[in-house]
């Protein structure tokens, strides 16, 4: 290791450190206890540095940033108060396997334990909800630790890391020493390859088999690019049908015939029941949550199971697998399709035709039907008129929470990953708004749309200043149903209809919000204006928010009763009566 | 719809619980203590002991033993959890990979006078227990095994005048020449 330059300040030394690690962008908000680093940040101009209104905001935009570049996302707050508003995004993304550093303030080293002003234990407050942490406590190992939690952030399972920094390590001196690369770790080395034997078997089960189905999820976004292309090519390769999870939506094209859609509690009825009756279950990069099982001892009960995860805290978790292969997508897949070229393995052509023909016939039920009507907007159809004008451009779409997002899932297209951010494990309100930021800063030129609830996008509106400042000309879609909808959804179909503080009362004017942030509001109520509406918001090149009225009422179907089991699926309104959610049910959530 | 009867041995969860011997090589750094228990707390694990020191000063490793219990598939996933911590070096389930060794050392204080101290002292005697601290009307004594030879021991002493107990908690290796 060579001393490169004359001792420098530990936030400089920051500073230069996060350059080595090809950061273009940071989001932050100061405060006292990062002053050092807000005055290094001022005298050079390789990074960028993005005010956001809240720390939360910061975490998120970060990972939007992340997950639509695949390269790690960065923020910068300060100690106490904004270290723990950004626990939420920081939980967000542990829970997404978004990797992101967040780099927190602290009192100086000899005031740690005192109860120092806008001291909060943060490194004891972010354990469980980031993938490590660290606290710097001599600005000689800054350097290190920075490189380190990088490397961390972005391998194997990838996931939020915090490095705490107190004020005196930031003013110290020391010489910056650039990171030999490769970073070698001397303990976290996740295993990218499994043992080839395991492949060659998972080769030969998924020939073998005669109903099979391909069950993939955010580890192949996690992957990156090419693992979802070979996902594609080896999906085709086979010609077996394809099921996403929320988390893997454009891993797989949309288009294709042989993308069943989403599965889970709002999935397809097509997919949920090619799970159901699979044999041979291939399971890449998908973690078997909740929102996918419903009721564990009757998921997919006669199929063998393959589990392709990074992590082998993901294998065998919620459910038994048959061959489980830790490794990376992308590597595993590679694997697959060369030996699937070499062997040329004999599918069983007929049981597949039968396979497919009985997949056909739940097409056919058509799931995703919906009643439409003349005078009030469904919010299924927005979002249909919505994909019509978008699916040709380059567009970039996050969500908030709720019945919004589901339909979202369901009607908007993804061919490719990375196009689609959402709040899956965490399910975070407030989500969508702050994380198209992050979208819009890495893609300056793109459309990039948050399809938004009324009620989410209370949650983070603070950041409309943000987007004004840096004229981002992020959309806002909202579908205001007036209600908080998949609230009330579980109350009328759990609680008696009963809407408890589900309704929103005095809701702000959209549009005039709007204009007050100097962004452009429009609002839309009637179907037959719709498309104008959209036309007109993709073409202003400013921040829009639209206010769509829809259904007050609208279900987001199909749905699985949390609890229920894959084949007591609910296609409709008039479904419902007929089927009462078991008490095992009522206390899921 | 598609109901069709289930197929039982597809979970696991109602395989029985047992206890394991966990051994694990961390990094001796600040807040790993913190990480491991908070991981066993947040997951709902159980710890019936747990103990942990320095063990390589050259490399600034720790050992960690815990011994906890559960169905195979919670057993499996105790140690899947420990091993993503970055600090945490390797992962050992001492329990299935062949013999190994625990002890627990405790110190266990009786007071008493007449028959009742000369049995104590007796049966310390049986149990290889050192008599560490001595008054005329009490004994510190050192005893050392495995927890069912220190529990016995203490448990007897209930009876003479048990006054107080301190225990390590296990430690545990495996046998044979083999590093962990
Ligand atoms: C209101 C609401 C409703 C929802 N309903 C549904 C629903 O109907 N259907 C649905 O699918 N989801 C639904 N979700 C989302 C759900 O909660 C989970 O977030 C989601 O299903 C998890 O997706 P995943 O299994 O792809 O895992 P992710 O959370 O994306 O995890 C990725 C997995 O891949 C592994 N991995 C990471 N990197 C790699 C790599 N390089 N190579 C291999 N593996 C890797 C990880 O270890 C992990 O196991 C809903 C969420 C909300 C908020
Ligand atoms: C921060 C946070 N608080 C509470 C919830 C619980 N929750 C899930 S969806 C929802 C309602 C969302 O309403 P809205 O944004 O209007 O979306 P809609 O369902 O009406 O489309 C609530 C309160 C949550 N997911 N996140
Ligand atoms: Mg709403």
């Amino acid at each position: 290791m060579i001393a490169e330059e004359p001792a420098t300040t530990g936030a400089d030394l920051l500073v230069k450190a996060l350059i080595d690690e090809e950061v273009e962008v940071v989001f932050g908000y100061p405060g006292g206890a990062v002053l050092p680093i807000y005055d290094s940040l001022f005298k050079q101009n390789r990074l960028r540095h993005i005010l956001v209104r809240h720390e939360q905001a910061a975490v998120h935009a970060a990972e939007g940033y992340a997950r639509s570049t695949g390269k790690v996302g960065v923020v910068l707050v300060t100690s106490g108060p904004g270290a723990t508003n950004a626990v939420t995004g920081l939980t967000d993304a542990l829970m997404d396997s978004i990797p992101v550093v967040c780099l927190t303030g602290q009192v100086p080293t000899h005031l740690i334990g005192n109860d120092a002003f806008q001291e909060a234990d943060t490194t004891g407050i972010t354990r469980p909800c980031t993938k490590h942490n660290y606290l710097v406590k001599a600005v000689g190992d800054l350097a290190r630790i920075v490189h380190e939690a990088f490397y961390v952030a972005r391998s194997g399972r990838p996931g939020p890391v915090v490095i705490d920094l107190p004020k005196d390590v930031l003013m110290n001196k020391h010489e910056y020493v650039a990171p030999s690369k490769p970073v070698q770790h001397k303990s976290y080395r996740p295993q990218l390859k499994p043992a080839p034997e395991k492949v060659e078997q998972a080769i030969e089960l998924i020939a073998a088999a005669k109903r099979p189905v391909f069950y993939t999820g955010g580890g192949v976004v996690n992957s990156g690019p090419r693992a979802a292309k070979l996902l594609t090519q080896f999906v085709h390769m086979t010609g077996y049908p394809i099921t996403n999870t929320l988390m893997g939506l454009g891993a797989f094209p949309a288009s294709d015939k042989q993308f069943l859609g989403m599965l889970g509690m709002h999935g397809t009825y097509e997919a949920n029941l090619a799970m159901y009756n699979c044999d041979v279950m291939i399971n890449i990069g998908a973690r078997f949550d909740d929102r996918i099982t419903g009721k564990l001892a009757e998921f997919s009960p006669r199929s063998k199971k393959i589990h392709v995860d990074i992590d082998p805290s993901s294998i065998n978790k919620n459910v038994h697998v048959d061959l489980p292969l830790v490794g990376d997508a992308a590597h595993v897949l590679e694997d697959f399709v060369r030996l699937w070229k070499s062997h040329q393995p004999r599918v069983d052509h007929k049981a597949l035709k039968a396979w497919w023909d009985e997949i056909d016939k739940w097409r056919a039920r058509n799931c995703l039907a919906y009643k439409a009507d003349n005078e009030t907007i469904k919010p299924q159809f927005a979002l249909e008129r919505l994909y019509k004008q978008i699916k040709d451009r380059d567009c970039y779409i996050t969500t908030e929470v709720g019945q919004h997002q589901m339909w979202a899932a369901q009607f908007l297209k993804f061919e490719e990953p990375n196009r689609w951010m959402t709040s899956g494990g965490l399910g975070t309100m407030g989500y969508g708004f702050p994380a198209a930021m992050g979208v819009q800063i890495a893609h300056p030129d793109s459309l990039v749309i948050d399809v938004a609830g009324e009620a989410s996008i209370m949650m983070n509106i603070q950041e409309l200043s943000t987007v004004a400042q840096y004229r981002l000309p992020v959309k806002i879609f909202i579908l205001n149903n007036q209600y908080m909808g998949m609230v009330r959804q579980w109350q009328e179909l759990l609680h008696g209809g009963r809407y408890s503080e589900s309704y929103m009362e005095s809701l702000p004017d959209f549009v005039k919000l709007a204009e007050a942030f100097g962004a452009v509001g429009l609002r839309c109520h009637e179907p037959a204006k719709l498309d104008d509406t959209i036309k007109q918001m993709i073409e202003i090149r400013q921040p829009v928010i639209v206010d769509v009225l829809v259904d007050k009422a609208e279900n987001c179907f199909p749905m699985i009763p949390a609890g229920a089991a894959h084949y007591d699926m609910l296609l409709g309104p008039d479904d419902r009566a007929q089927k009462p959610v078991s008490e095992e049910g009522m206390v899921l959530v | 719809m598609n109901a069709a009867p289930l197929n039982p041995g597809q979970l696991a969860p109602h395989q029985a619980a047992s206890s394991h011997t966990i051994s694990v090589l961390v990094d001796n750094e600040p807040g790993i203590l913190a990480r491991v228990v908070g991981l066993f707390s947040g997951r709902g694990y159980n710890i019936e002991s747990l103990t942990v020191a320095q063990t390589d000063p050259r490399e600034n490793l720790s050992r960690i033993t815990i011994v906890t219990t559960g169905t195979p598939m919670i057993i499996e996933q105790i140690k899947a959890q420990l091993d993503r911590l970055v600090p945490v070096h390797r992962v050992r389930d001492l329990t299935v990979e062949g013999p190994h060794i625990e002890r627990e050392l405790a110190l266990v204080k009786v007071k008493g006078t007449g028959d009742k101290r000369v049995e104590a002292l007796r049966l310390a005697d049986v149990f290889r227990a050192k008599v560490i601290d001595a008054k005329t009307d009490s004994f510190v004594f050192e005893v050392t095994g495995n927890s069912d030879k220190v529990q016995t021991f203490i448990g007897l002493m209930e009876e003479l005048g048990l006054v107080d107990v301190g225990r390590t908690g296990i430690v545990a290796l495996s046998r044979g020449g083999e590093a962990l």
